[in-house]
């Protein structure tokens, strides 16, 4: 039977979307009314076969008619209708970013809620009763902590941490203003005869407050992510959302126990504070606990690069529900625990963990997202509803006001002590973002009140207040963020000198701070950074990772960012730079004198000295980063990543490029076979190898025949292809060359620990033959050997510490 | 604490008009100034040397050469001094002042270009108006507070910075051409994005406070 359902779907593909959308929707209540009486008859269809048959044959056992098809529902259900919706909520997301136009006026959330609604609507009319309700258990314990772990793990912590303060200020103080303000004077409102609703007392109207006036989180990241507004108005914002948390526990507890008993006293006002303190903090102690727990668990994960993610995932989720248990913030409680665990983590775990950690992450959250949004608008079409028009209106009204009042007194108060104060637009967009979303109506839900009137007015209200910033305000916000000319996110990646520049400016402004000889923000910032230094990192990062400078990270963090462009790509093209520029390394070095003129007769041009800088350099370079990524791979990997190995390859291969593409610019004369195979294993070989790069003039000069290399798969040695006007790379003999290599043997002399000797094998037969100067067939190679990867012996011996 | 600390501030009203501070910061730096110097009229660089919260620092000669150099004087002089004044003191303070809500964009503009050109005098140490390769990579070692190793990433992050420079500058060179070094107009378009007016400033006291013989 389900099948039979499901068929009629994709019939409906050649159709436009919202055809084939109706259709699923059809499809599923129908599936959802359906099944279950079809499958009480299937059943009860078999247990009456197994019935007759054992009738007929009573002393004997009767053959039964074996089911060779049986339908039991009841076994799947609720996994089943789980995946469904899942299923349903992911492909509405998928279908509103086909519809163009639809997802840039409309937001993702209002668009979620009308589904619900017509889901709602249809099952309504259907006469099924069995939805899925958005009940506490489900939302408080499935469906938010996603969310929340996905914006705290992700949270910028450098403007978070600069306007803690002020997000204090406005969570905490903004949120209890709310509360009385809107409980209050909706009291007033309520003891108007005509309203009817003089039943509602002053505690009940606060509780109400209460929970209307938190920004949910929720909402507020699913409208802002689309605006791009710039970041300190999306941190305000955002962070005032999940840190009210600790104030709507606080208060809607509190209300919740003393509407029972109708009064309350100054103890009971200074319990609520205290209560307050602890709630927060104790919810932060929580998740910072399980953090480092989490990062120091990470520290020894590198032989079970697998399970990664897990940690992350299920330290954090503990760390909530142990929130919960207690009855702290669990919200607070999450937040806490991503923000601590991830610097830590993040220096652990495999580049790949990490993929995985973001993706999932985003993944949940976005589900997670679309679910509550399509449940809301269920639930309002199926929730018990009592429309109070004085009191719906009012609160609605209410909420708006006591928004904007909050935000610009607070503004008044908190500009005293910024120094980059909040200007007049910061402020509208600040009350304008304050969104309530489905924290309020899961409280909403939760409520255990003996007038159960009561609560369904409340309902109404809260559904209508969130329908209406969801709709309205979520609509609006983005022409208004575009006429107000409110500054926009910077989408320009950090470049390394903005990096610099960061890191200095933190270190001056803390010494400067010191000359003054008061101690301000940048001094403890610099405090903290050094027992984290000091100490931290050293329990919670493993191996050599602890002691690498912040600047080191990044630099090696934008590196690989660009070689993995350079492979998306598509690797053989040109070298993907942010700005198309002929500027490369040897522009920048300085220009080292030329060496007195040779007696000897030469017709060919000299290596110019950048060229021999720049070889230098690239020597240098590429043994210095094989020999840093080999010490942080050396963590007895279980595998020998061959992707980040590969990687490894293009990194040099990237600068391989440019050297070729310098040489091609500077001799138009010489044809260089570029690379022309594209699989990438033999570019990597031809890399390994060094063939076909710049140095096959070289040999070509000395017309020698090339030296079989063995990690050289589709070499094609023919020195015709190249023409015989020579190139000016320096020959062997000129001494040019001999001063590379002595320079190379120098090098080699001085630091032992470079990256030829890595390679053991070949380790001590590398010097015997550079000393053979009068080996000039070896030269070549022995060059092309410098420049290129280690030889495959050499590849062996460096795999050894990564096998176990 | 008697009438002796009002005094600079309120003498001097040449002093808030040039520097942009109010009469009470001035008070305050004033009493830091004379902690440092032991009460005498000039500082030299051993009386910022002995602070010590600044052992920790890794730029720390940066910034005690900054306090020194005639350049941050806005005077237009080069070379560096031996011993600075309050004035001078105040002077070099001031370019850590916050923007204010009242400044218009020119002003903020100014502003930032000053903070900028401070950077860039702390950076280009010879005076000849570019920060070369040599120079750019001493900072960057000194961030990384170099032990050997980190030598040579300090100096691959150096090229890559400053191949970084050269290409959004200048982004056509030959392969002959050379860059010199990082002018200040370089300097300002690569920094742009830091919107260094809003970042570079620290609270400066308005109100009395007691410093309890810190130094």
């Amino acid at each position: 039977m389900p099948s039979r359902m499901g068929a009629r779907a994709p019939a409906g593909f050649g159709r436009s979307f919202w055809e084939l959308g109706l259709l699923l929707l059809l499809a599923f209540v129908l599936l959802q009314g359906s099944v279950f009486p079809y499958g009480a008859d299937a059943s009860s269809q078999h247990a009456k076969d197994g019935c007759s048959s054992t009738h007929e044959g009573k002393p004997n056992r009767t053959k039964k008619v074996f089911p060779v098809l049986s339908f039991e529902y009841d076994h799947i259900k609720t996994p089943f209708e789980v995946s469904l919706w899942v299923l349903f909520a992911s492909l509405m997301k998928l279908g509103f970013h086909l519809v163009p136009r639809l997802s840039s006026i409309v937001p993702e959330s209002c668009l979620l809620i009308v589904v619900g609604l017509l889901v709602g609507g249809l099952s309504k009319l259907i006469g099924e009763s069995e939805l899925p309700k958005l009940d506490s258990g489900n939302f408080f314990l499935v469906l938010l902590p996603p969310i929340i772990l996905d914006a705290g793990y992700f949270l910028p912590i450098r403007p978070f941490m600069e306007n803690l303060g002020t997000i204090l200020m406005f969570a905490v103080v903004g949120t209890l203003w709310n509360a009385f303000f809107i409980g209050s004077v909706l009291f007033a409102v309520c003891q108007i005869p005509a309203a009817g609703l003089t039943h509602l007392g002053l505690l009940s109207c606060l509780l109400f407050g209460s929970i209307i006036s938190a920004v949910d989180p929720v909402a507020v990241l699913a409208v802002f992510e689309e605006i791009h507004i710039n970041e300190l108005l999306h941190i305000l914002v955002f962070g005032e959302s999940l840190l009210n948390d600790a104030v709507t526990v606080v208060l809607y507890h509190l209300f919740e126990e003393f509407s029972a008993f109708g009064t309350v006293t100054v103890l009971d006002g200074f319990l609520g504070v205290i209560s307050f303190l602890i709630v927060a903090f104790g919810g932060v102690l929580v998740g910072a606990i399980y953090g480092i727990l989490a990062a120091f668990t990470s520290r020894f994960t590198s032989h079970m690069r697998v399970i990664e993610p897990l940690f992350v995932f299920v330290y954090s989720y503990i760390a909530y529900l142990s929130a919960e248990l207690f009855h702290l913030s669990g919200i607070m409680a999450l937040i806490a625990c991503g923000a601590v665990m991830r610097p830590y983590v993040e220096a652990n775990i495999s580049h790949k963990s990490h993929t995985t950690i973001k993706y999932f992450l985003k993944m949940w959250s976005s589900v997670s997202e679309t679910l509550i949004f399509i449940l809301l608008g269920v639930a309002t079409v199926g929730g018990p509803h009592n429309w109070n028009w004085i009191f719906v209106t009012s609160t609605v009204f209410l909420c708006l006001v006591a928004r904007v009042i909050g935000v610009i007194g607070l503004t008044f108060i908190i500009n005293k002590f910024r120094i980059v104060k909040l200007t007049t637009k910061d402020q509208f967009i600040v009350a304008y973002g304050g969104l309530r979303g489905a924290i309020a109506f899961s409280l909403g839900f939760l409520l255990e009140v003996e007038d159960e009137e009561m609560r369904h007015i409340f309902l109404t209200a809260i559904i209508t207040v969130i329908f209406f910033t969801v709709f309205v305000q979520g609509m609006t916000i983005k022409p208004l963020v575009e006429l107000l000319a409110v500054k926009k996110k910077q989408e320009a990646k950090r470049s390394i000198n903005e990096e610099i520049h960061i890191q200095f400016l933190d270190h001056l402004l803390t010494g400067i701070e010191d000359i003054c000889g008061h101690y301000g923000h940048h001094h403890w910032k610099d405090k903290m950074n050094r027992f984290n230094r000091k100490y931290v990192k050293k329990c919670l990062i493993a191996g050599e990772r602890s002691k690498e400078p912040q600047l080191i990270a990044f630099y090696h963090k934008l590196e690989f960012k660009q070689a993995i462009q350079l492979v998306e790509s598509g690797g053989g093209g040109k070298l993907s730079s942010a700005l198309p520029s002929t500027v490369s390394i040897q522009n920048i070095q300085p220009k080292k004198p030329p060496p007195a003129p040779e007696p000897r007769e030469r017709v060919l041009p000299q290596l110019p000295k950048s060229r021999e800088e720049e070889i230098r350099k690239i020597l240098r370079s590429n043994l210095q980063r094989t020999r840093q990524r080999l010490r942080s791979y050396n963590r007895h990997t279980l595998v020998a990543d061959p992707y980040e190995e590969g990687l490894n390859d293009l990194l040099k291969k990237q600068k391989m490029f440019e050297l070729e593409k310098k040489i091609k610019e500077m001799n138009n004369y010489l044809s260089v076979p570029v690379a022309t195979s594209d699989s990438p294993n033999l570019r990597r070989a031809r890399l390994a190898s060094g063939r076909q790069t710049d140095f096959k003039p070289d040999e070509q000069q000395n017309g020698k025949k090339q030296t079989s290399d063995p990690q050289a798969y589709n070499v094609k040695p023919d020195p015709v292809e190249v023409p015989t006007i020579q190139v000016e790379l320096a020959s062997p003999q000129s001494p040019d060359s001999v001063n590379i290599l002595d320079e190379f043997r120098k090098d080699k002399e001085k630091d032992e620990d470079t990256g030829l000797t890595m390679k053991p094998p070949s380790g001590p037969s590398a010097p015997p033959r550079k000393q053979s100067g009068e080996e000039d067939a070896k030269d070549p190679q022995k060059l092309t050997r410098c420049l290129s990867d280690p030889g495959p012996s050499a590849d062996e011996g460096e795999d050894d510490p990564f096998l176990p | 604490m008697g009438a002796a600390p009002t005094r600079i501030g309120q003498q001097d009203p040449e002093l808030v008009e040039r520097t942009g501070f109010s009469p009470e910061q001035i008070n305050n730096l004033h009493k830091r100034f004379l902690q440092l110097s032991g009460n005498k009229d000039t500082i030299s660089r051993e009386n910022l040397n002995d602070i010590p919260a600044l052992a920790y620092n890794p730029i720390k000669s940066q910034i005690i050469e900054a306090f020194f150099d005639k350049r941050n004087q806005h005077d237009s002089e080069v070379g560096s001094l031996e011993e600075i004044t309050f004035q001078q003191f105040l002077m070099v303070m001031s370019h850590f002042r916050p923007p204010t809500l009242e400044m218009t964009a020119e002003e903020k503009e100014a502003m930032r270009k000053e903070k900028l050109r401070f950077l860039f005098n702390m950076h280009d140490t010879d005076g000849d108006g570019k920060i070369t390769l040599e120079e750019y990579r001493k900072v960057v070692e000194e961030l990384l507070s170099s032990g050997s190793i980190e030598q040579e990433s300090a100096k691959e992050i150096t090229d890559a910075a400053m191949l970084e420079v050269a290409s959004t500058n200048v982004p056509h060179m030959g392969p002959e051409d050379f860059y010199e070094g990082i002018t200040f107009e370089h300097f300002e378009q690569i920094l742009k994005g830091l919107e260094m007016e809003s970042r570079m400033h620290i609270r400066f006291l308005d109100t009395a406070t007691v410093h309890c013989g810190k130094s």
